[in-house]
């Protein structure tokens, strides 16, 4: 069964871990034991029905179902969603009654986490089916079904951790899995089909990783090397964004694609001892991928999305691998990628903030004990670690941080060389941060100038924080000038994005543009506007004006303009006009009444057949002409060849009816 | 005086029917399409007036064809009547010939009038 979903999403820029607002999407706890219970018993439902009406429903039908009841079971679990519910043993014997087939069942099982020994009545079946599994794994062909009976005795083993289960053809399965792969590491899903999906290349990891670890005496060390090179080849062909964020796309769609090779990686790298060297800069950007992607709209992509997360977050949690990590003590090869995140990346020079960082895995946890440094824009030191928050300080803030937009590079130094295997950061992390501030105005002057660039007549001194009153004296040739400077707190200059001066005259409310102001004497009064988003604003600074609410007011929008159409002209009610039609009909059946009456009769109609059918053809002349209802010159087209038929055929008839009433008369 | 007008009246419709039911039967059927084409006419009239005449050109057109082909039809009972010596030498099939096509033009201009 491979289940296949379109994905569609949305990338967002930050990377943060994933917070508690992801999880409050989810149903509260105690109604999600409740749910699943009603899940299964659904399914009992859905599963006799589709067996009664044709075929027993198919093991791909039941996985597939299930599959659905699971992905939110596992969500909820990654998500740590406390279930407190009570998973009684009704629930798993349930699920081991309705569902004949043996891997599905396995795989509920693990996610209820049934203790089997006691709830599950015929532990017998189960030996059952792990031969069964190891009799479909012998022969099978195809890569899904490899998959299914590895991952199904995978799950044996996981859950009865007392029998002693192995893959005794290991040693003959893994060359025959190993055979489907391609040149360019993506793999077949089976040997007929000449298509290959990156897609299929993490089932296949992760098949492996099940008949590694189902081994009993090891698999031969050059096949698993082999294998590590296809890997390798495999992220030849993974995709870039710009922001140093990395997927897998294949016909299954890059969510679910991603998911499945992280999935088989990690699988294969907890189940195989010797290590696999992928670059860290690909893992982490395979996480800021799972983390950029939002909340995809699709359950599917989005069981995907957490599943491939609690993957990278901890291999433990991966839910293929709970069995061997007993056995393999935790020895992690694969990485698990932290995520650099700043709650806030606006930062008040005024208010003293201090630049908070945080560092955490996908889901969240905390990180080692590590330090953050910033690598370039500015020059700052280290910053300790704060064991309680998981924050980290930049505590000496730097002196020369100025009002700006700045790109920080962060570096994360972890502290404890042991930990390095464990834990992967991406090389360099850019932020870009906005340092706000206030913005002081300097150097205001006015001054009346003989032409734009003339002598300086009279010069003023202005303090714009004050209210200050300045006389000026000017004809109507000279020139008004006000300059000023904008000033950040450490004296440099402060270019805004935008600048509005207003010259208000104390008889009038506003002179629109400076070319309109009649060289009115009098007093003036001059506002200016600073519009740029890194400024912070003055206490004394009154507020933007609000947007004009009233439509007759001189800035506002006009009032719409609604076009007036012709009206179109009432038609009467649709009976009228059948009951008129009616009317019209009763004088034609007065008239065929006359006519009876009258003693009308078509004894004169010819009776020769030549004369007849010319006869007729009259008639059905004269219809067609009245049935012409056509543009004028089709009409005129089809009237031309019409009449010259007419005029034959009503030329003889005529004549032979001329002829007949004349030999009448003569006799 | 009033008895004696509607007597005279009675006299004078009496005299009409007998000396109409003297006409040939071929005239009385001309007589009854006229008749039938002038209510046709009227009906659509009394529609105008108590609907209204929104599609114009069809109330037009439809109360022309009638009043059209009521004339086209006097016509022919002028040229058919054999009382009338004026085309006593006008075979009825020809007359007849020019009804047909007299109708013809004046339908055709109709047909495209209606809209």
């Amino acid at each position: 069964m491979v289940l296949r979903f379109s994905s569609s999403f949305a990338l967002s820029s930050p990377h943060s871990p994933l917070t508690t607002d992801t999880r409050r999407l989810h149903l509260p706890s105690m109604m999600v034991g409740g749910l699943l219970r009603f899940l299964v018993s659904l399914l009992a439902v859905a599963i006799c029905n589709a067996a009664s009406i044709s075929q027993p429903i198919s093991e791909s039908h039941r996985s597939a179902a299930l599959d659905f009841a699971l992905c939110t079971w596992r969500t909820l679990e990654i998500l740590g969603i406390d279930k407190k519910s009570d998973l009684s043993s009704a629930t798993c014997e349930n699920v081991v009654k309705v569902l004949a087939s043996p891997s599905s069942a396995l795989r509920v099982n693990g996610i209820l986490k049934c203790k089997s020994g006691e709830d599950v009545p015929k532990v017998n079946s189960w030996t059952l089916s792990v031969s069964k599994l190891q009799a479909r794994a012998k022969d099978a062909k195809l890569l899904l079904d490899f998959y299914y009976s590895v991952r199904g005795l995978v799950l044996v083993k996981e859950q009865f951790s007392g029998t002693d289960l192995s893959l005794a053809d290991a040693e003959a399965i893994f060359p025959s899995i190993k055979a489907l792969s391609q040149s360019d590491g993506r793999w077949r899903y089976s040997s007929n089909n000449p298509e290959s999906s990156t897609f299929g290349a993490g089932l296949a990891f992760e098949t492996l990783a099940g008949v590694i670890s189902l081994a009993p005496s090891g698999i031969d060390q050059s096949m698993i090397q082999t294998l590590k090179t296809g890997i390798l080849k495999l992220f030849d062909r993974i995709q870039k964004y710009d922001d140093g964020t990395f997927y897998f796309d294949d016909s299954e769609g890059p969510i679910s694609t991603t998911a499945s090779v992280i999935r088989g990686l990690t699988s294969f790298s907890a189940s195989e001892s010797t290590g696999l060297n992928l670059p860290g800069d690909k893992i982490v950007g395979l996480a800021k991928f799972f983390l950029g992607v939002g909340i995809p709209g699709d359950a599917k992509d989005f069981f995907n999305q957490i599943d491939a997360l609690a993957c990278l977050e901890d291999n433990r949690q991966c839910y293929f691998l709970a069995l061997f990590m007993q056995f393999l003590f935790v020895l992690f090869q694969f990485s698990v990628p932290l995520i650099l995140s700043l709650p806030s990346t606006v930062i008040s020079l005024t208010k003293k903030e201090l630049l908070k960082v945080k560092v955490s895995t996908v889901l969240g946890s905390k990180a080692p004990a590590l330090s953050v440094k910033v690598a370039e824009a500015l020059n700052s030191k280290g910053s300790k670690f704060d064991a309680d928050s998981a924050t980290y300080f930049l505590d000496s803030f730097p002196k020369n941080l100025d009002v700006g937009k700045y790109t920080f590079v962060f570096e994360i130094l972890l502290d404890e060389s042991a930990n390095e295997k464990a834990y992967v950061t991406e090389a360099q992390t850019k932020v870009p941060i906005a340092a706000t501030g206030a913005i002081s105005i300097e150097n205001a002057e006015t001054a009346v100038l003989d032409s734009d660039v003339g002598s300086v007549e009279s010069q003023k001194k202005l303090d714009l924080t004050k209210d200050e009153a300045v006389s000026l004296s000017a004809n109507h040739l000279q020139k008004l000038r006000l300059s000023f400077q904008l000033t950040t707190p450490l004296g440099l200059v402060f270019k805004p994005h935008q600048a509005f001066l207003k010259l208000k005259h104390e008889s009038q409310d506003f002179l629109g543009l400076v070319e309109k102001l009649y060289y009115l004497s009098g007093k003036y009064e001059i506002q200016l506007t600073i519009g740029d988003d890194l400024p912070e604003r003055p206490e004394k600074a009154p507020l933007p004006p609000l947007q004009p609410t009233d439509p007759y007011s001189r800035y506002g929008p006009k009032a719409e303009i609604s076009h007036i159409f012709c009206v179109p002209e009432k038609l009467p009610a649709k009976k009228v006009s059948l009951v008129f039609l009616g009317l019209i009909v009763l004088p034609f059946i007065g008239f065929l009444i006359g006519l009876t009456r009258l003693g009308a009769n078509i004894k004169s109609f010819p009776s020769s057949i030549g004369a007849a059918t010319s006869a007729l053809l009259f008639h059905g002349g004269i219809g067609a002409v009245l049935l012409l209802y056509l543009d004028l010159f089709t009409t005129l087209k089809a009237l031309s060849l019409l009449g010259v038929f007419l005029l034959f055929v009503g030329h003889s008839t005529l004549s032979h009816l001329a002829a007949a009433s004349n030999k009448l008369k003569s006799a | 005086m009033v008895k004696s007008t509607s007597k005279d009246a009675q006299d004078l419709f009496r005299s009409l029917r007998s000396a109409y039911s003297a006409t040939p039967t071929n005239l009385k059927i001309i007589d009854l399409y006229v008749v039938f084409a002038v209510f046709t006419a009227l009906i659509q009239v009394a529609y105008m007036a108590l609907v209204g005449s929104f599609p114009f050109n069809s109330f037009l057109s439809g109360v022309l064809s009638c009043i059209g082909t009521a004339v086209l039809a006097v016509c022919l009972r002028i040229q058919v009547n054999k009382e009338n010596k004026e085309f006593k030498d006008l075979a009825p099939e020809r007359a007849f010939a020019d009804f047909v096509l007299c109708n013809l033009v004046l339908h055709l201009v109709i047909i495209n009038f209606l809209g």
